[in-house]
Order: C-alpha cells, then structure tokens, then sequence
C-alpha cells in the first residue's frame, strides 16, 4: 500500500535531522497561522497561487531561492563546522553517512533549487517590460515551470524528515548511485527532484526564446535590447539545448535502479564513464546559465549607476553568444583525469582556455562604462564592484585548471572547490543579490533600506575571502574534497578560517533578513512615486510605476535607441500622456498549473518510495489536468478601455505630485549622490 | 483588479489572431521538438557507446527480424502520410475528412506500437530483456523512448479527434492541429533514424 | 550608517584588494607553510613539469588579473560622483583601440597558454612510461571499500593502505577498482587518474627524494572514503629489496578467498596488512568480474553466439 515507505523513515533518534524538521514545520504552520489571521486565504489563492502574471510567478520564484538558500547555507556552515574541527581522531558532530548527505544537499539546492529558481524569477519579472511586452509568450506554461520547480524542492524538502537525500555528491557519479551501492531512498528523491525541476526549466527556456524574438515593442531591433535581455535569451538557449541531455542521465540511472538496466553498472557492460559525459555535457552550460543572467544583472547596475552607456555593446552581445556556444564544447574538463588521452584533453583544455576571452572581454566592459562615469555607490553597484575583483581570481584559476597537467593534482582538491566557488558566488549569487535589490522597489513599490544592504555586501564580501582563499591553500597542500574527517593537523588552521568566514557570511544573511524586516517597516517613508526607483534609469521597465499594473503599458512603447527609457528621458518623450486608450486583453488566471505541480510532487514522492498505484493515479491525474486545460478556451479576459485610462490618469496624477516634468519640459538635471 | 468582462470563444480567437498567438505557439512547438531532438540524440549517443556491450549476450543480427521492423516502419510512414492528408483536408475546411484521416493516423500508429509491444514482450519472455546486457538496456530505451513518444502522441490524436468533433476547426483548434502533425512527422524522422542505426546496422 | 564608517571600510577595501598585498602574503604563506604545500614541493619528476604548468600559467594570468585588479579600484575611486573635477563622458561607450586590446591580449595569452599544456599535456600523459634506465616496478592499485590494495606482480606480494618504492625507480602503476569510481592519487609525486570497475588504468610515476609521502582517494566513493589513505615511502634499493623480502617472509598469502574477505566493506580504517604471496593474475581476475574477456583478444566483448561452437577465440563458455 505505502510501496517502500514505513515509519522507521522518519529519522527520531538524529537530533540534528529532527530539529531540522520540526523547526521547518513549526515554521510552516506560524506562516499558515499568520494567513489564516489576517484571512489571507482568498487573496493568495487569487493573486498568487493562480496567478499566471510573470511579475506574481517572478516574486514567488525568488521567495522559493531565499528560502532554499537559508537551507543550503545552514549545509554550508556544518560543513565548514564539522571540518573545523574533525582533525586526526576527532569525529567531530556530524557522522559520515549525515555529512555526505549534507554536501550532497549543498549542492543540488544551491545550483538547482536557489540559482536557477533565482535567475527565473528576475528573468520572468524584467524581461517582459525591457522588451516593451505586457506578458510572456506561454502564462499558462509560465504558472506550470514554476510549480513544477516547486515540487522538485517539496521533495528534497521532505527528504529531510521522510528517508534521506542522496549521498553520492550533486553530481551523482556512477557506479555510486547505483542501487547495490546507494541502497536507500536518497538517490532516487534527488533524481525525481531534479528531473521535475529541470522539466519546469527547460519549458521557461522555450517561453522566454519565444518572447524575447517574437513579442519587442515596435523599434526595439535585437541590437537595442537590453544587455540584461541578451543574457537571457542566451541562457534560455543554453537551457534548451542541455537540459534534455540532463533529463537523459537521469533517466538512465533511474532505469538502472529501477528496472535493473546497465547502462552504468561495472559489470554486464556498462560504463560509467558514459554518465560523466552525459551529466557534464548538461552541467558545464548549466553553470553558464547560472552566470550569464548574472551577467546582464551586471550590465544594467554598472550602467545605470556609472550615469553611462554600457561600454561595447556590440562586443558585449558577441562575447555572450560566444560564451554560449563555447559553453558546449568544455564539459570534459570536469574529468581530465578519467583518462581520455593526451589529445582529448588538450582540445578540451584549449576550448576551455578560449573561453576566458570573451569573459574577459566582458569584465573589461563592465571597467570602461565606469571609466568617465558619474559613479553613485549604492548597494547594487557595491555588489558589481565586489564582483568585478573577486571573480578575476576565480577565472584565474579557472585557466589553471583548464590546464590538464595542473588538474591532474588539483582535480577534487578543496583547490577545485574554491575555484567554482569563486565564480559562482561573485559570478551568479553577488549578481542576483544585486538585482535583488535593484529590482525591489520596481516590483514591490518601496526601497530597500541602504544602510543594511550595505552591512551585507561588505559581511558577504568579506566573509567570502575568509571562507575561501584558506581553500586554496590547502588544495595546494593535497587536501582533498567531502572529507569527513582527516589526519593532517596542518589543514586545520585554514579550516578554522574557513569556518570563520561561514560565520561572517552568516552575518551577511541577517543583515539581509534585517534590511528586509526594517524595509517593510519604513515602507511609506521609502515609496517609490515615479516608477524611476533610482532616479537613472535607463531600460523600458523604469517606464512603468511601482508596481506595474498587470499589463505594464499601458500602450506599448516605441524604441528608437538602445537604453530606450534613457533616451526617451532625454528626448522628452518619457511620460508622454497618451490621446487615448485601447482596451486589453490579458490571460486569465487557473488553478491547473498549481494543480499540476501537486500531481507531480505525489508522483516524484510514489516514484521514490514505490507506491506504484500513487504513481499511476498522479500520471493519469496529470494528463486529465493537462487535457482538461487544453480543452478550455476561455482564458482571456479584458480591460476595459475606459478602466485602463482611470488607472492611467491616477499614475500621472501621481507622477505630476512627485514633481516628474511632463513632456514638454526638459529632462529634469542629475540629482546629486545621495544615500537613501 | 476584476475582469471588466467575461471572454467568450470567439473573443478568445479574436485575440489569439490579434496576438500572433498561433505564430508563438508553432515557433514554441519548433523549439520543444530541438529539445527533444537533442534528447534523442543523447540516447542514441549512449546506444552507439553501449552497441557492443553484449556482456555475453545476445547481439542484435541473433535477435532483429528486419522483415518485422519493416512493417513496422511501413505502418508509421503511411501514418504519417495520412496526418499529412488530415491537415489538406484541415486547410481545405473539411470537418469529417479531418477526422477520417485522423482515425486512419491513429489505426496506423496503434498498429505500429501493438507490432513494438510484441517485439518487447517476446525478446523478454526469451531472456533478452533490458537487463540482460548493457547493449539491449540501449536498445530497449531507444526504441521505447520513441514508442512512449508515439504513444503520447496517439492520445493527443484522441484529443483532437475529440476537439474537432465538438468544437470544429476553430483557430484555436487548428493551431492545435499543427503541433500535432509537427510532432507526429517529427517521430517519423527520428524513427528513420532509429531503424537505421540499431536495426539495419544492428543487424549487418 | 555613518560615512565616515563607510569611507573607513572602503579605504580598508584597497590594500585588501591590492595585488601586491596578496603577494606579499602568499610569498609570506609559501616561506613559512613551505613544506605542507606539497604541490608546490613536488618529489618527482610529474609533480615538478605539473608545478612549473602552474607557475608559469599563473604568471601569464596575472598579466590580465593585475590591470583588472587595478582598474577595479581606480576607475571607481577616480570617477565616483563626489570626484566633479574628472571627465564625465556619458554617451562614450566605443573604442576600436581597446576593443581590439582586450580581445587580442587574451588571445595571445591563451596562445602562449596553448604551447605550453600542448608540451606538458603529452610529457606528464598517465600512460607514458617514464624515461629511465632502471628497470620499472610493476604495481597493481585496487581500490576497495574503503581501503587500497597495492599488489606487487613481480615480487608476488600485496599491501594494505601502504606503498614502499625505491626512489630513481620508474613505477608503473595499473590501476582498477572493485566497488565504484575512486582516484588514485599521491600528490608529492604527481598526477592522479580514476580507478573504475572492469577497467585497467595506468599511471607512470617516480620518485625522486626519499621520503613519506601521503597518498589517498581523491574521488567521493561513500561512507568510508576519508579512510582512504595511505602513506608512500620512497627509500633506497637496498632499503627496498629489504622490505620485500620481509614481506615475502610473513605467512599470510592472498588467495581469492581471502581476497573476497577483503573487498567486504570495512567501516574503519583498515591497518596496514601485507600478504607474502599473491594469487597469480589476481589484478586481472578481479577486473574478469565485471568485464569477463578483459585482457584477451581484441574484439574482447563480442557476442557470444548461442549458435557459435565453443571453437570461438577468447569465448570462456557462459
């Protein structure tokens, strides 16, 4: 009846696991607790869980990376703790079995379950507006990638209390996940996590190439789109293209544990080298489509806040499409040292090299729009900066690595890990931290306090060094990576550092967490009234107020240049009021994409513990919701013309109140740097 | 914010042709057929990686009967041709045709995974299953992943043979009609490919 | 959030970034941490062309990193807001000049980055023996759970978790794995490559100065993987042949029973045990479990023909 599951699942006698769970419960029903108080129910199922507005689905993809990143993070700190102290003999706190679990965690939430939830949502939020369009091309598909990423972190959320996660490491190498050798339930949650998650993304990808080439506003040609925007397509391409090779990794190591196949088993044939090319021809563009929107976030804050264009905007779109393109012709550096001969590894290490050029290209651009600018450092602008230094020693090294004779001794050392760390924090989390911010006051009509964001950036930066040039040094003294425990006492000293760092990073988290406690509180005093949060905005989603209404223009703009609001600004034709106004027709919202993503998480959870008659109920339930949905045709609603110019005539009064000068007048002068 | 008014199915094909919406839909469909392309062509990469591992087992020359697979492949190319049918017969404004055609489609391709199901179910009964070697959990994957493929697609057919009965051939569903025969050609060609490979070369 | 705090911290921010504090410190770490950054203390001659790949890539780098480095920290400071007397120049956003810079300097770069692994991707390759007039030593790695096998073919002696060698003495490892993927790895001497199930893979290594040098798993391979090590002696000739025959001396032979004692998961560290003599063809039996006609003719995995008579070459009658 229950398939595999019994309730000796339920882990009582850890007590790490079990405050885990209780406190994530306790959590979950004060949230609950609150709802139901201030009667919230009907307003979340309307706005929120229904909701096919990108800008809703965008602000509930971030919510879903916040929360995972706490988990991810609490990983990160047992893990450097553990290590701080588990030197020659000592066990320290955490036993093998839990702390493989731990890393494994670590890194499946923080690449699949905090970085692309993260450049999801910022992508679905902005792009649609940069690009001059009231929505994207599929809603409906839209609502369905985001629940579908939700019931991938429903089970390794539920992993935590019901059975266990995988402990074969995020990568999840074979033969080690075969079931002789990981016999529990943990493998098969991360597999059905990941295979739900990158189903819901590889549909985001199709929505946003869609978009993006087929829905610009009049006059906004590819090549004055914003940098932001290309990034997206590219990452969307990248997606695309890779995640249907993801899609078959896992679904031949779910064969093999399932229905006894072969495909990367020792013996009957198979070959497990098979599964490392296969996972790494995914993974290598998957970090770039981690990075790349980073990136573009990147682009806009230097831009903006440097009161300048971007420099080299031609060389800046090539070098992306470059980067995309090379991203696939990399993977086998993640595994020079399988043995694949001195001529496959040298053509994989040279591509590899290669690719730091446009890279590098980039980071030079970011340097000359600062160069004679007007540089205002807020919080946004910090990050960049934080960014730009930080991440050229990460691509350092990764040119290091890129070397097959230097990988031989630093491949799996705590060498590598610094590395990928170095990029990725700088590289993708400094950047959606930064558009975090950036973005706050467009999507949610008040600023986050400064001073806060500040005290983060600095505890983030600083924490950074701490946790990982110590990483560095004792990958140069052979330290290898997921160790449990070791024998060398000289590694413990930079291990302590590390640990330190955690601790500082810690710090950064709450600053956070406070920045948005006080932000909420001083709300009134911080509005935004224009819709040009930071006064120097220079993209089309600065045209509309804070927050937009659900169809963001109300009449669609025309572009002429590239910074198209920029140039309106200056041109005088920013708040041009229109003569008159047509009705609207926007999608309406359902229940089936939530709906659907419910099914799903019962058949990834029937599928783990083999509950088949689950399994089949959710399936054919899935396929009834989907058939359902397709059969309605009513899905449209309309705006009336006359309701659109009510709302309209309210955001002029508005901006006229905030002392915006209508057409007519010239662009209003630069106003001094201030700190808000 | 309240909707001023209720849609109705002709607003609703209104607005798909002011949108471009079919164009979005058939561009989105092109996309999701590369993805599943690139799909094919990872399994097809491991089945030519693992075309050797027979790990003491049956190759495929002792198993395939190329006289089965061309049947087979017969029945799948005259589907296709008779989708191509359905959708002359869909510009061409005729309800009923339509549907002949369809039925026609989906008794072809029904024939094509009852004949696929058998093969399964006799290579199994004789040990041959996709436990055997590593060779056959490639076979077995590659020629399944494209039978599930036909078989979504034989209940999308359903679906639509259902949609135009009831609903006519409305923008909407036309669009619909489209992606189907997108997809169903798409099938055809991959299954060319897999013929090609795993059976005739399996077999040489 | 006061400015002056602010401006402190930021002042705080540049020395920390400088490039010349970060050398200062690391040439401080190499002096004082000299001998535990081992791979910058390579003992042979693997480890050294690997150590000088990553010198001399390293200081390719710092051609580019240095002036980012720099500008990093100039051009915002130069040109923050506060500064009104520097150029402003907001529509300023092309220069073919340095577009062409900043795509050609790299470019040369990795060029010169390009001969260099080009030469010592093929010199330190895991399957080129290396060059020696002494005769090489022959040893067979398997990795357990979660312990290492070293089988000594020549001297029909086998070791748990311990490695002696004469150092000026080529060793020719061959390497497979009877549980999943691991990496064998010693670091002072140099490369490390995978140990997979039915697979062999080499490995040529040589030790150039006595010593003991750690040696461990360096691919995640379960619960008992920090058991993984093992200490790699380097001694002299005499010091060696000494060891073997006192290993060869002790009554304790590795058949296949005891060996499949062995492979059994050990959830401790397992102690150093030597075996005075070895099953013939142990390495290869052990890798015949999962891929039967390894070693054999060339088509070593074809079909075994259920027509075919037993004449067939190679086939072992399953």
């Amino acid at each position: 009846m229950f398939g595999k599951l019994s309730l000796s699942e339920i882990h009582y006698q850890d007590p790490i696991v079990m405050t885990a769970v209780v406190g994530s419960m306790l959590l979950g029903l004060a949230i609950l607790a609150l709802i139901t108080y201030y009667g919230k129910w009907a307003y979340l199922w309307k706005e929120w869980l229904t909701s096919v507005d990108h800008k809703r689905i965008g602000v509930m993809y971030i919510i879903l990376a916040l929360v995972l990143l706490l988990r991810g993070f609490s990983d990160a700190m047992m893990m450097r703790g553990q290590q701080a102290m588990a030197v020659a003999g000592a066990q320290g706190f955490l036993p093998p079995d839990h702390y493989n679990q731990i890393f494994t965690a670590h890194g499946t939430i923080m690449i699949i379950f905090v970085a692309m939830p993260f450049l999801s949502g910022l992508i679905n939020i902005i792009v649609p507006p940069q690009i001059g369009a009231r929505d994207v091309a599929f809603p409906y598909l839209n609502a369905v990638s985001l629940w579908l990423t939700m019931a991938g972190a429903m089970l390794v959320m539920v992993s935590l209390g019901i059975g266990e996660f995988s402990k074969a490491g995020w990568s999840g190498y074979a033969p080690l996940t075969q079931l002789q050798y990981s016999p529990g339930s943990g493998v098969d949650y991360w597999l059905w996590a990941l295979q739900l998650s990158g189903l819901g993304s590889l549909l985001t990808a199709v929505n946003f190439i869609v978009t993006i080439f087929s829905m610009r506003c009049p006059g906004m040609k590819l090549m004055r789109m914003p940098i932001f925007t290309w990034n997206a397509l590219c990452t969307s391409i990248l997606i695309l293209f890779s995640f249907p090779v993801l899609t078959v990794a896992l679904a031949l190591v779910t064969f093999d544990r399932y229905i006894g196949t072969h495909f990367f088993s020792n013996d009957m044939g198979g070959n497990m080298m098979m599964y490392a090319n296969l996972f790494w021809i995914w993974g290598h563009p998957e970090v770039y489509i981690v990075v790349l929107p980073a990136f573009g976030i990147f682009s806009e804050v230097v831009a903006t806040f440097s009161r300048k264009r971007l420099f080299g905007y031609t060389s800046m779109v090539w070098a992306t499409a470059s980067i995309t393109v090379l991203s696939f012709c990399v993977w086998l550096h993640h595994f020079f040292t399988m043995g694949a001969g001195p001529d496959v590894n040298f053509v994989f290490g040279m591509a590899t090299m290669v690719i730091a050029i446009p890279t590098g290209v980039k980071i030079f651009n970011w340097l000359f729009t600062m160069y004679r600018g007007r540089i205002r450092f807020t919080t946004p602008m910090l990050w960049s900066m934080g960014f730009i230094s930080t991440f050229a020693v990460g691509g350092m090294t990764g040119v290091l690595l890129a070397a097959p004779p230097a990988d031989f001794v630093f491949h799996n050392s705590l060498f590598l890990v610094a590395h990928f760390h170095n990029v990725l924090i700088p590289g993708a989390l400094f950047g959606y931290l930064a558009g975090y911010t950036y973005w706050f006051p467009k999507v949610f009509g008040f600023s986050l306090v400064e001073s806060w964001g500040k005290w983060a950036f600095w505890c983030w930066l600083i924490g950074f060094y701490f946790a990982f040039i110590p990483l560095y040094v004792l990958g140069f003294m052979g330290m290898p990576r997921r160790m449990v425990f070791y024998d060398n006492p000289a590694w413990q000293t930079w291990l302590v550092i590390a640990a330190l760092g955690s601790l500082l990073v810690a710090a950064g988290v709450l600053c956070h967490i406070i920045q948005l406690y006080v932000s909420i509180q001083r709300r009134n005093e911080n509005r935004d009234l224009t819709g040009d949060s930071w006064n120097d905005g220079r993209t089309l989603e600065w045209a509309t107020p804070s927050p937009p209404p659900e169809y963001n223009f109300a009449t669609i703009p025309v572009v002429e240049d590239i910074d198209a609001f920029d140039d309106m600004k200056e041109k005088g034709t920013a708040y041009v009021r229109p003569q008159h106004y047509d009705e609207i027709h926007m999608p309406k919202n359902t229940a089936s994409g939530l709906v659907n993503g419910i099914l799903c998480f019962f058949f990834g959870f029937a599928m783990v513990w083999h509950i088949w008659w689950l399994a089949v109920a959710s399936l054919l339930a899935i396929v009834a919701v989907v058939i359902l949905r397709a059969a309605d045709d009513d899905i449209f609603y309309t705006i009336s013309a006359s309701e659109v110019k009510e709302h309209e005539d309210e955001r002029y009064r508005q901006l006229a109140a905030a002392g915006v000068s209508l057409p007519g007048a010239a662009s209003a002068p630069l106003p001094p740097d201030q700190e808000r | 914010m309240t909707p001023a008014q209720m849609s109705t199915h002709s607003d609703t094909a209104e607005v798909f042709e002011e949108h471009g919406t079919a164009g979005h839909q058939e561009f989105g469909f092109w996309l999701y057929l590369m993805s599943d392309l690139v799909l094919f062509s990872a399994i097809f990469a491991t089945f030519a990686v693992l075309s050797e591992s027979y790990a003491g087992g049956p190759t495929g020359a002792e198993l395939f009967d190329l006289s089965f697979v061309f049947i087979e492949t017969m029945l799948l190319l005259l589907s296709s041709a008779a989708c191509g049918m359905a959708i002359l017969a869909m510009h061409a404004g005729k309800d009923s045709r339509v549907l002949q055609w369809l039925a026609l489609t989906f008794l072809l391709g029904l024939g094509f995974i009852a004949m696929e199901l058998h093969e399964f179910q006799l290579l199994i009964a004789e040990g041959h299953g996709p436990g055997r070697s590593a060779y056959l959990s490639a076979f077995f994957t590659l020629v399944g992943t494209h039978g599930l493929h036909v078989a979504s697609g034989l209940v999308w057919m359903a679906v639509m043979m259902y949609q135009v009965k009831t609903k006519g051939l409305s923008v909407m569903v036309q669009a619909r009609m489209m992606r189907l025969s997108m997809f169903w050609h798409f099938l055809d060609i991959v299954w060319v490919a897999v013929f090609t490979v795993v059976y005739l070369m399996g077999a040489l | 959030m006061s400015s002056p705090c602010m401006r402190f911290l930021r002042s705080l921010s540049r020395p920390l970034s400088s490039p010349c504090t970060w050398m200062v410190f690391f040439s401080l770490l190499v002096l004082s941490g000299c001998s535990e950054l081992v791979l910058l203390n390579p003992k042979g001659p693997i480890g050294e062309t690997e150590r000088f790949v990553i010198v001399v890539a390293f200081v390719l780098m710092l051609i580019v990193v240095i002036p980012v480095m720099i500008m990093a920290f100039l051009f915002p400071w130069k040109y923050r807001a506060g500064n009104v007397g520097a150029e402003y120049a907001p529509k300023w956003s092309f220069s073919a000049k340095i577009e062409a810079v900043i795509w050609i300097i790299p470019a040369i770069i990795v060029t010169l980055l390009g001969i260099l692994i080009w030469n010592t991707t093929y010199a330190v390759d895991p399957y080129k023996p290396l060059e020696s007039d002494k005769k090489p030593i022959e040893i067979e790695a398997v990795s357990l759970d979660w312990k290492w096998l070293f089988i000594y073919p020549e001297h029909d002696i086998a070791v748990v978790n311990e490695l002696v060698f004469p150092t000026d003495v080529p060793l020719n490892f061959k390497i497979t794995s009877d549980t999943v993927m691991t990496s064998f790895f010693i670091p002072q001497l140099g490369s490390q490559i995978y140990a997979m199930g039915g697979m062999e893979t080499k490995l040529h290594l040589m030790a150039e100065e006595a010593g003991v040098y750690s040696g461990q798993n360096q691919q995640f391979s379960g619960e008992g993987y920090s058991y993984m090590h093992f200490k790699a002696t380097a001694t002299t000739p005499e010091k060696f042949s000494d060891w073997v025959a006192e290993v060869r001396g002790r009554d304790n032979s590795l058949d296949w029973q005891r060996y499949q004692k062995l492979q059994e998961p050990s959830l401790s560290y397992h102690p150093v045990t030597h075996f005075s003599s070895v099953a013939p063809d142990l390495f290869v039996s052990i890798i015949r479990q999962y891929h039967p006609h390894f070693g054999m003719d060339a088509h070593a995995d074809d079909g075994h023909s259920m027509t075919e008579t037993a004449q067939t070459a190679g086939s072992e009658g399953e």
